[in-house]
């Protein structure tokens, strides 16, 4: 026992270094696997409340810029709204649930990151506002990420910047899908999978969001097809997708709360039971 | 003594703060940015306690990740960093290094210099290798790694001027 004891004291620098590298190694590994959410992350308080205050003084600096583009959109909108068809002719509004299939939360970036692979948005807003995990996140432009990690103020977002990030995809013009992820090198470009090669594509076709996934509903802007490659000995296109936004400028943006997630959810996981 | 400790506790703080709110958002070409908050190890007394130096670099390394996002890499970089810190010494500035005095904020010699280079590629190495975490990133970790510790030097070395005590 005191032969025990004397080799603690003598190795305590040691053995305190060892047991923290091994806490930090353990956090970094859990981070990186996928299925996982983060032990450690911007979504609390200190670092949101810290994050929100710097977003100040940032906004207070991009306000014509902002500006410029809630105009823009403004403008879209009302043309939008004047050019509107005769509303007889529109498909009649599914009278249970409701007029809109999903809803809309208004939220604020106040944290990017876009120089590592693995690169997460912080939001202020979150499970106070109804914002849980796994729900779409967009802006004017386009898609930007889905939320990972919640606190009642805050949120994280993993960015389609993101390595670890998968979305489904397909060719606005066709029915062709494939998986969006993101190859780690530019931050205007992400890359589309697994395309079968019988798609006919072109430089300039829009990518839009798939039906398929349960996180965005179908037909939201990605980007258009930059390069087209084959990968080789196998019978899919990867396509270089040049993204409609900027992502290293992001201000706000919009959070789809989708009304069928839960019960499409429940419906596979029923499947996978039986 | 005392006065030594306040002093590594506002050394913490403020390298935290500079970092998190300015060199944070410094992204030259796209993916470089210097981590000049490594100052905190480097700077700590040479004779100080060694346990305190490496829990408060665990502290401040999760406080990083915390606020980057990483999971545990600016935590695992840094107490490594911290618990090498006495071979570095050695290998700086030779065995002796215990009895001397070095102060590491007084002029720039080869050794000083040499200290601070083998320091921050140290941390620089093993946090973008755990960044990526992919062998078939090699050639990006060494680029990265070769590029953020130029400009972590450059910055580390204005600001030890900057704070440099204007005693004497």
């Amino acid at each position: 026992m005191q032969q025990i004891f004397n080799f603690i004291i003598r190795n305590s620098n040691r053995l305190l270094f060892l047991l923290l590298l091994g806490i930090s190694l353990a956090l970094t590994i859990q981070s990186h696997s996928f299925h996982r959410s983060k032990v450690i992350s911007s979504a609390n308080f200190l670092s949101g409340g810290v994050y929100e205050r710097i977003n100040h003084i940032n906004e207070y600096l991009n306000l014509r810029t902002e500006n410029e583009e809630l105009v823009l959109e403004n403008a879209r909108l009302k043309s939008l709204l004047f050019n509107k068809e005769d509303t007889t002719k529109l498909p009649l509004p599914d009278s249970i649930k409701g007029v809109k299939p999903a809803d809309i939360i208004v939220s604020k970036v106040i944290h990017n990151s876009y120089n590592t692979h693995e690169n997460y948005i912080t939001i202020n807003s979150g499970a106070n506002d109804g914002i849980k995990q796994d729900m779409g996140v967009i802006n004017s432009k386009g898609i930007i990420g889905v939320i990972d990690n919640t606190s009642p103020r805050y949120a994280t977002v993993i960015s389609i910047l993101n390595m670890k990030s998968q979305i489904n995809a397909k060719l606005k013009k066709s029915n062709h899908f494939g998986s969006l992820t993101w190859d780690g090198k530019s931050t205007g470009f992400v890359q589309l999978e697994d395309v079968p090669r019988l798609a006919s594509i072109r430089k300039g076709d829009t990518i839009v969001t798939g039906g398929q996934s349960v996180i965005f509903p179908e037909g939201i802007n990605i980007g258009t097809v930059d390069k087209v490659q084959t990968k080789e000995n196998s019978s899919y296109y990867v396509i270089n997708v040049k993204l409609f936004n900027d992502m290293t400028n992001l201000g706000h943006v919009y959070i789809i709360k989708s009304k069928d997630r839960e019960e499409l959810i429940n419906l596979e996981k029923k499947g996978k039971d039986e | 003594m005392n006065s030594a400790l306040l002093v590594n506790i506002f050394r913490f703080i403020m390298l935290l703060a500079i970092q998190i709110v300015i060199f944070n958002n410094m992204n030259f070409l796209g993916y470089i940015s210097p981590f000049p908050y490594l100052l905190y190890i480097i700077l700590y007394p040479v004779n100080g306690n060694r346990a305190g130096l490496i829990f408060s670099s665990f502290l401040l390394g999760l406080m990083m990740d915390m606020f980057c996002n990483s999971g545990g890499i600016h935590a695992t970089a840094c107490v490594l960093l911290a618990y090498y810190r006495p071979y570095i010494f050695k290998f700086s500035f030779g065995l002796s290094y215990e009895y001397q005095t070095i102060k590491l904020n007084e002029s720039l010699t080869p050794e000083r210099f040499s200290f601070i280079l083998v320091s921050v590629l140290l941390h620089h190495i093993v946090l973008f290798t755990l960044e990526a975490f992919q062998f078939k990133f090699i050639l990006d970790i060494l680029l990265r790694t070769l590029f953020s510790t130029i400009f972590t030097i450059i910055t580390s070395i204005i600001i030890i001027y900057l704070i440099k005590p204007h005693k004497r």
